[in-house]
């Protein structure tokens, strides 16, 4: 099965041919490297833009609004931070014009630990991006729903920051992306740049390739069960899938939901669930003040208080002002499996 | 580029058309006139906030006039600044609207009633909505350039605003993304100099004699000239206009202007006597070289004055927004 990094290759060739993406740019990402993390080797309208960040998001929107349709990256999430009154503007383009303009953008950017990234390259951005109005916010944990989110992104009128996480771009995935050869080691041989001189590369891309779309706003329900609920998305959503089929084997019934959209979110499947377990946790690996899974927590209490048999949890990245290059340092900032497994056990245990 | 001007020495006869220097001076009065309305509403009370374009008018008028004017790549875009009502009413913008983004009522054409006055907006001519954040359409405007340069045509995109403003990293990054040698882009960058920040002077904001010597380590054909002088204007803004058109390059102007009402409500908005009120300095101008008589440029003011007043009362009576409206464009319908 192909891993998130092809999936959103293979996508974005999709939207370049089929859905009008006009221009796929940032630094590094088109010829000859494809991108630090390859997400857009061989693609058709890829270039290689300055190295400056403003420029990037300002060049997004102003592609935007001539009528292109861009997907723009920014390296890491970490450097996202000094375009972040271009990312309010975007934001609200739409709305203070009154509805007479809208931009149809995407900006990627990989997020969260995971690769030993340490202070610069560990970063988190759902928080942050979350509290910006007038953006889409998605964050696949899998292949597949890298590839059908990128194609919705790419559907949309409105900017939609497209979240990857790190940790997961070489995860093979447990479903095919529709269209998909049936082999990893054909997909790889035709779409993965070979190393070295690739001047006379060029990728083949899977004819059969669908729009396969994964509607923003919908999550997935990964798990049934009835005791407790844990949501999560991106890097954590496995380990949540993971310890979900540990207390399995030790009686403990967890519903797992990957929300995949932070924004619209997928209120309706949540709150069905809370209601049927009465217990959840929240789990993702941003800093946990002012977190997102905050909100959610907030929300719960607001509206499903007499639902609960015990107080929602959330369990989240350390506040601290980032991630140590120290195996140690990293597995102590940001929810690893043990942790994940542990807080749905005494959550699980907790009685009124 | 350099060669002198003729037009420079009053005594030279005007160089462009009669019927262009009474629309010039047709439109400036009326920019004035509106501006001058807007302060008044809002030292009434009918308004929140000023901020505007007095002592511009004689460069936003021929930019506007000079714009090809229509939605899309083919024409020119605007990424504007808060002072070019005078741009806008060359564009054919009636000034009501302006006048009902002041007052913020729902018929506000700009904003609906959400922002500030002189934060124009409007797609159907290529206006990218003015945003508070200073310089971050210097950003933009590279964007909107190569979708042109992609699509073909003669359609430029035009950039403004102010010389303090250009110490935002935003104005780099259009030196850098317009002149690339791989991919020059057809943009107007342009830098209304009015020797002002908010109330910091120029020698506090920034060293170099010209902000239009930037362009020189970019390779960017590069121009100041006097925005008090609106034939000098629309000359030289036509001259690089055609470059920006033809060649697909960038092009750096420079103009010098006046802030005849100080930076905006915020220090006051009131007249400006020591600086160059490029209005009276062309009026003297006409009436010399017999264009216009005292009294028809009298009367016209009057008239505006009238008109203004008029469309004034018409937005002070309407409503504003329903409360409910916040939610509305949030996000963009599928069109
Ligand atoms: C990014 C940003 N910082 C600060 C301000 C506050 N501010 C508004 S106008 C202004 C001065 C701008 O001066 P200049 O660029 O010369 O333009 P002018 O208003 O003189 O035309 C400042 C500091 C702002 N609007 N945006």
């Amino acid at each position: 099965m192909a891993n998130m990094a092809q999936a959103i290759r293979m996508a974005l060739h999709y939207a370049e041919t089929h859905l009008g993406v006009t221009d796929i740019f940032g630094e590094d990402v088109g010829a000859p490297l494809g991108g630090v993390f390859t997400c857009t080797q061989g693609l058709k309208t890829t270039w290689n833009s300055p190295l400056d960040e403003r420029g990037i998001i300002g060049a997004a929107m102003g592609i935007a609004m001539g009528g292109g349709r861009p997907v723009a990256e920014i390296q890491f999430c970490d450097y996202v931070y000094n375009t972040i009154d271009l990312l309010k503007l975007a934001g609200n383009t739409c709305w203070s014009s009154n509805g007479d303009w809208n931009l149809p953008m995407v900006v990627r950017t990989p997020v969260g630990s995971g690769i030993r990234g340490s202070i610069y390259h560990s970063h988190s951005f759902d928080a942050t991006m979350t509290h910006i109005p007038g953006w889409k916010v998605v964050m696949p944990s899998n292949p597949l729903d890298a590839y059908g989110l990128l194609i919705s992104a790419c559907k949309e009128q409105n900017p939609v920051m497209y979240l990857e996480p790190k940790a997961l771009l070489r995860v093979k995935g447990e479903e095919r992306i529709p269209g998909e050869p049936d082999d990893d080691r054909t997909l790889s041989k035709l779409i993965d740049a070979p190393l070295g001189d690739r001047s006379q590369w060029k990728p083949q891309w899977p004819e059969a390739l669908e729009a396969f779309a994964v509607p923003i706003g919908k999550g997935k329900l990964v798990r049934e069960g009835s005791q407790v609920t844990v949501v999560s998305y991106g890097r954590t959503l496995p380990l949540c899938a993971r310890a979900a089929a540990t207390l399995a084997d030790e009686g403990i019934s967890v519903e797992v939901i990957d929300l995949r959209s932070l924004w619209p979110y997928d209120w309706d499947m949540m709150k069905a669930s809370i209601q049927k377990t009465g217990r959840v946790l929240f789990v993702n690996e941003d800093t946990e003040v002012t977190n997102f899974g905050e909100h959610l927590v907030r929300r719960t209490v607001d509206e499903l208080f007499y639902s609960l048999l015990a107080p929602p949890r959330l369990l989240a990245g350390k506040f601290v002002p980032g991630i140590g290059l120290a195996d140690t340092l990293e597995m102590a900032s940001v929810p690893q499996q043990n942790d994940v497994t542990t807080a749905l056990r005494a959550l699980a245990g907790e009685q009124p | 580029m350099s060669r002198p001007r003729l037009i420079k020495e009053s005594s030279a006869p005007l160089p462009l058309d009669r019927e262009l220097l009474v629309r010039i001076h047709d439109l400036m009065v009326k920019t004035r006139v509106l501006e001058e309305r807007l302060i008044q509403m809002y030292k009434q009370g009918h308004g929140y906030f000023w901020i505007g374009g007095p002592g511009e008018e004689a460069f936003n008028v021929p930019l506007g006039l000079l714009m090809k004017k229509g939605q899309g790549p083919e024409y020119d875009y605007l990424h504007a600044h808060y002072r070019q009502s005078g741009t806008l009413l060359a564009l054919g913008e009636e000034p009501i609207g302006a006048l009902r983004q002041m007052k913020n009522t729902a018929s506000d054409p700009y904003s609906g009633g959400r922002n500030f006055a002189g934060h124009f907006s409007l797609r159907k001519y290529n206006v990218a909505p003015v945003s508070s954040p200073i310089e971050v359409q210097y950003s933009i405007a590279p964007g909107t350039a190569m979708v042109q340069k992609r699509v073909g045509g003669d359609g430029i995109t035009i950039v403004t605003g102010g010389d303090a403003g250009t110490a935002e990293g935003d104005f780099a990054t259009c030196l850098v993304w317009s002149s690339r040698p791989a991919n020059p882009l057809p943009v107007l960058i342009i830098v209304t100099n009015n020797k002002w920040g908010i109330s910091t002077a120029g020698e506090g904001q920034h060293g170099e004699t010209r902000v239009s010597e930037r362009g020189k380590a970019f390779n960017i054909r590069s121009k100041t000239i006097n925005g008090n002088d609106p034939v000098e204007a629309y000359l030289e803004l036509k001259e690089a206009m055609e470059y920006v058109r033809t060649e697909r390059k960038p092009f750096l102007l420079e103009a010098n202007v006046s802030r005849l009402y100080g930076h905006s409500s915020a220090s006051g908005a009131n007249y400006v006597t020591e600086e160059v009120d490029c209005l009276k300095d062309f009026e003297k101008r006409l009436e010399q070289d017999g264009v216009l008589t005292r009294q028809q440029m009298d009367d016209l003011r009057n008239r505006y004055t009238e008109d203004m007043a008029a469309a004034a009362r018409i937005a002070r009576d309407e409503p504003l927004p329903e409360p409910e409206s916040i939610w509305k464009h949030i996000f963009a319908e599928d069109k």
